[in-house]
């Protein structure tokens, strides 16, 4: 066996404080004088769906035949004040992600593949752009603190609107968007000089607590008619109170963002260190909407870590009206393609391990303002393999239900869950597989 | 229903109608329909008045309003003839709104055009992260004024209080007044003849235009923290 790097001389042993990750952060540090910025979510691990597994139809339980029974996925999202609710026929859909920080063909794809589909995709930092609008059957306008091109013109052009208060990657933390990925477009849209390093705030400008925010709900619905549905999307931290007080503010939807969830750029230290994990974040906003009898009549949408129908169906079964993807549906767009391998070598990564979405310089032609590297991505081709993608899931997400007998998705229940092990039986208040038991409860 | 026609004025009384529908109406009004002025009466601090209206109507609102009054304009002429509370004319696109009192926090907060113009004191935030607009205040501003802002104008023809312009971008600041303090990347700059024709030209257009514009001093963005720098550490 061949010394490497990988594989040191016998004998030696490595910190587990110190390993060679910590050891190669404090040289970076030393050497650059700055805190390490990256995209992509939370890379530690943490407790997740994978954690808990359904317990199909035997006996006890009436499953429903894989090909020939109906299994429904519809989902109306804000039927609480909008006079046009939400119709999706998938309860999946695109988290927010700013032009910007992707390039136009890569929301222009994203807007074809949920179109496609039959579900919604969602603006971002920096406001709507025509090839997103044009593309997408159903928008959700994000207003965030920045206000980033926010113009009542494109209020009015949504199908809903998105008050972001917070990210699952940096709950309490801003946005920035570096000077190399600023292009006149993206300065232009943002009123601000090309080439600096754009800032968005953390906090909205004209409103502070919850009495505010349900003021402000009021303005936007009454700017729009009370015909859109107004979403207020958290970062998941002090969820249970947080969910209440959105609903409280007149939310028709709370969007929750687990520390999963993706980012453009942040820094590291803030993605893998504030937050809490999409699963008991997931657990706590259910209970503030059973709290207050809400349940089902404000929807909730759940994002941060979805990767398959499994997770899809694990949320759902823990009382979610519908899942989100940002992260996955890059992957699905060709991100981190290994055909690309050789470039992302370049840039000092590798295909699998790609996230300096902050530096522009993406070979898949997504998170990227370059002309040329956008170009790489033709935005039918991705609109077509993120359709795919998300018929998939699914797919997979209907064969766990039918599994459990169940005509619709949102008809899987907590019952139908267990869990593998003790945190993950903690922290979504589900019975350790083979046992009655949940950590916390009485027995 | 609360409206009623007053010689070629419309009338609407929020004490016996709805917000919704004054707000309904006024986004529904054609182009002939917009050319008959509005009175809104007994406002009684209400939320949201006259909020997104989308033509060149002019409105007069007789008295006291709540927060985000004429919360993104467009093409309207708002006067409030009384205070105004938190966010007036937040947003705004364009037209003109004014604000006979006083006005609370985050008055003109992000907005892109227009003129807001405030002829008592505006608390603090006025102008935070304005981004085109132009906004006169005849009395003072409060802390933290023009945090982060953009792109505009910000005259303040009395004092403002601490933190002015913190973080600023390419808004430009003119205070007559003391200025209590600077915030991080705001430095006074040279007052030069075009800067001066500025002031007069806002000034006239805020119906101040006997304010002398040699009277104020400029304030703008160093431009040092534009992009991020590890010596800046201490200023961020």
């Amino acid at each position: 066996m061949t010394e490497s790097h990988d594989n040191p001389p016998g004998g030696l042993r490595e910190s587990a404080t110190f390993d060679r990750n910590v050891i190669h952060e404090i040289q970076r540090a030393a050497r650059t004088g700055i805190y390490d910025i990256r995209g992509w979510g939370a890379k530690r691990r943490v407790p997740h769906f994978d954690d808990l597994v359904f317990l199909g139809a035997s006996m006890s339980r009436y499953p429903l035949e894989g090909y020939r029974e109906r299994c429904d996925t519809g989902v109306v999202l804000g039927t609480r004040y909008a006079k046009n609710p939400i119709h999706l026929d998938i309860p999946i859909t695109i988290a927010g992600m700013s032009f910007g920080s992707l390039s136009a063909n890569a929301k222009e794809a994203l807007g074809r593949g949920a179109s496609e589909v039959g579900t919604s995709t969602t603006t971002g930092d920096g406001g709507m752009t025509p090839e997103e609008r044009g593309q997408s059957k159903t928008l959700v306008y994000q207003l965030l603190p920045s206000r980033y091109g926010m113009n009542p013109d494109d209020l009015r052009k949504a199908d809903a609107i998105e008050i972001v208060l917070g990210q699952g990657a940096k709950p309490g933390g801003g946005g920035m968007l570096l000077g190399q990925k600023i292009s006149d477009r993206v300065a232009g849209m943002r009123t601000l000089p090309k080439d600096i390093d754009q800032r968005s705030a953390c906090r909205h400008p004209d409103w502070t607590g919850p009495d505010d925010l349900a003021i402000k709900i009021v303005e936007l619905r009454e700017i729009t008619d009370w015909k859109v549905p107004i979403y207020v999307k958290i970062g998941a931290t002090r969820t249970y109170y947080d969910t209440l007080l959105a609903i409280k503010a007149g939310a028709d939807v709370v969007v929750l963002d687990g520390m999963q969830g993706g980012t453009g750029a942040t820094q590291n230290v803030f993605i893998e260190h504030v937050g809490i994990p999409t699963l008991p974040a997931l657990r706590q906003a259910v209970e503030a909407l059973n709290e207050l009898e809400m349940h089902r009549k404000v929807q909730l949408i759940v994002s941060g870590g979805i990767r398959s129908g499994a997770d899809v169906a694990k949320a759902l079964a823990m009382g979610a009206d519908a899942c989100s993807i940002g992260t996955a549906a890059l992957i699905a767009l060709g991100d981190n393609s290994p055909h690309l391998d050789d470039e992302y070598r370049k840039l000092d990564s590798a295909a699998g391990f790609y996230d300096d979405f902050q530096e522009g310089q993406d070979p898949a032609g997504i998170s990227t303002q370059d002309e040329a590297l956008a170009s790489r991505l033709d935005p039918v081709v991705g609109g077509r393999q993120l359709a795919n993608y998300l018929r998939v899931i699914t797919m997979e997400c209907q064969t766990i239900a039918r599994a459990c007998g169940k005509s619709h998705v949102h008809n899987l229940e907590p019952e139908d869950l267990a869990a593998l092990t003790m945190e993950s039986a903690a922290m979504a208040k589900i019975p350790l597989a083979g046992t009655d038991w949940i950590p916390g409860n009485a027995i | 229903m609360g409206a009623e026609n007053d010689m070629a004025v419309e009338v609407f009384d929020l004490a016996t109608g709805e917000l919704r529908e004054l707000n309904q109406r006024l986004h529904d009004l054609n182009e002939d329909a917009a050319k008959t002025p509005w009175r809104i009466v007994h406002p009684r601090g209400a939320h949201a008045v006259a909020a997104g209206v989308d033509s060149p109507v002019k409105i007069d609102i007789e008295g006291h309003v709540g927060y985000y009054c004429a919360g993104m304009n467009q093409h309207a002429q708002i006067t409030v003839h009384g205070m105004v509370g938190v966010g007036v004319a937040e947003n705004m696109m364009s037209g003109i709104v004014r604000v006979k009192g006083h006005a609370s926090q985050s008055a003109g907060a992000t907005a892109h055009g227009g003129l807001l113009v405030i002829e008592g004191d505006a608390a603090s935030r006025c102008g935070i992260s304005m981004k085109g607009i132009d906004i006169v205040v005849g009395g003072s501003v409060g802390h933290m004024s023009c945090f982060m802002a953009q792109a505009g104008h910000l005259l303040v023809c009395g004092d403002a209080d601490e933190a002015l312009g913190d973080s600023l971008y390419e808004a430009q600041i003119y205070v007559r007044g003391q200025v209590k303090g600077l915030g991080a990347d705001c430095v006074e700059k040279e007052m030069r003849d075009e800067h001066l024709d500025t002031l007069a030209g806002l000034l006239e257009k805020a119906e101040m235009g006997k304010v002398k514009p040699s009277e104020f001093r400029r304030y703008g963005s160093a431009r040092q923290l534009y992009n991020f720098q590890v010596d800046n550490t201490s200023r961020y």
